[in-house]
């Protein structure tokens, strides 16, 4: 499967979505990137007047490239198409550190690198850095394929 | 490695993941990991890699399946060193 392919099974869609191109795909790392919108809905409460993107989404962003996008390619290479599209990746566990903030307009790369991938489960180290190539966010994340009922 | 030996580091592997308060004395060859160590059964496979660094061993997927209790751990790890 291509980067594109692995892309569009990704499942979290607007306004959930933290991802726009995968960059690089190998069996051992992946790097993608998105730009934070303007008008992404967290920064109206996330603070008012002075929009900084929260360390959760943060965590999300890197979730969906370093465990969802990740895990998606490396189960393809043992699984067929139908059964991924069956299978929900879901977030496990995580320990991370903040180091940057992230503001509105801002383009972050995310790069991860596999630890392991057994039975499903993902686990990663990753990071996500911005435009001035800084480390804002890093850490160990780790999630499981499960099967949709 | 005696059968005493290998309990003890698995409740020690054990102790890492479990949320419960429960004392390493009162963990017996029936515990079950999930339901009284109240452990992720996501955590399972970091067990299971924790099992094969700790003792030198593989551990295929079916068989890691079949680790319900600290005994079905004790016993698979037993049968592989």
């Amino acid at each position: 499967m291509t980067k594109e392919d692995i892309l569009a099974l990704v499942p979290q869609q607007p306004p959930f979505r933290f991802i726009d191109e995968i960059l690089e795909l190998n069996e051992d790392r992946i790097v993608a990137s998105y730009t934070f919108r303007e008008d992404e809905s967290f920064y109206a409460g996330h603070f008012p007047g002075n929009p900084i993107t929260p360390g959760v989404i943060l965590l999300e962003t890197m979730a969906q490239t370093g465990v969802v996008a990740f895990g998606i390619y490396l189960a393809s290479l043992q699984m067929t198409l139908a059964e991924i599209q069956q299978t929900l990746t879901v977030f496990t566990e995580a320990e991370v550190e903040f180091s940057g903030m992230v503001k509105p307009g801002d383009k972050v790369t995310i790069r991860a690198s596999k630890v392991y991938f057994r039975r499903l489960k993902l686990k990663a180290k990753a990071e996500i850095v911005n435009q001035l190539g800084e480390v804002v966010c890093s850490g160990a994340i780790a999630g499981i394929g499960v099967k949709q009922s | 490695m005696s059968k005493e030996d290998v309990f003890s580091k698995v409740v020690d592997i054990l102790g890492k993941y479990s949320k419960t308060e429960i004392s390493a004395d009162s963990i017996t060859m029936e515990t079950s990991i999930l339901d009284d160590l109240k452990i992720n059964s996501a955590r399972l496979v970091d067990i299971v890699l924790d099992f094969e660094d700790a003792f030198d061993i593989e551990v295929d997927d079916d068989d890691a399946d079949s680790v319900a209790t600290v005994g079905d751990g004790v016993n698979l790890i037993m049968a592989k060193i």
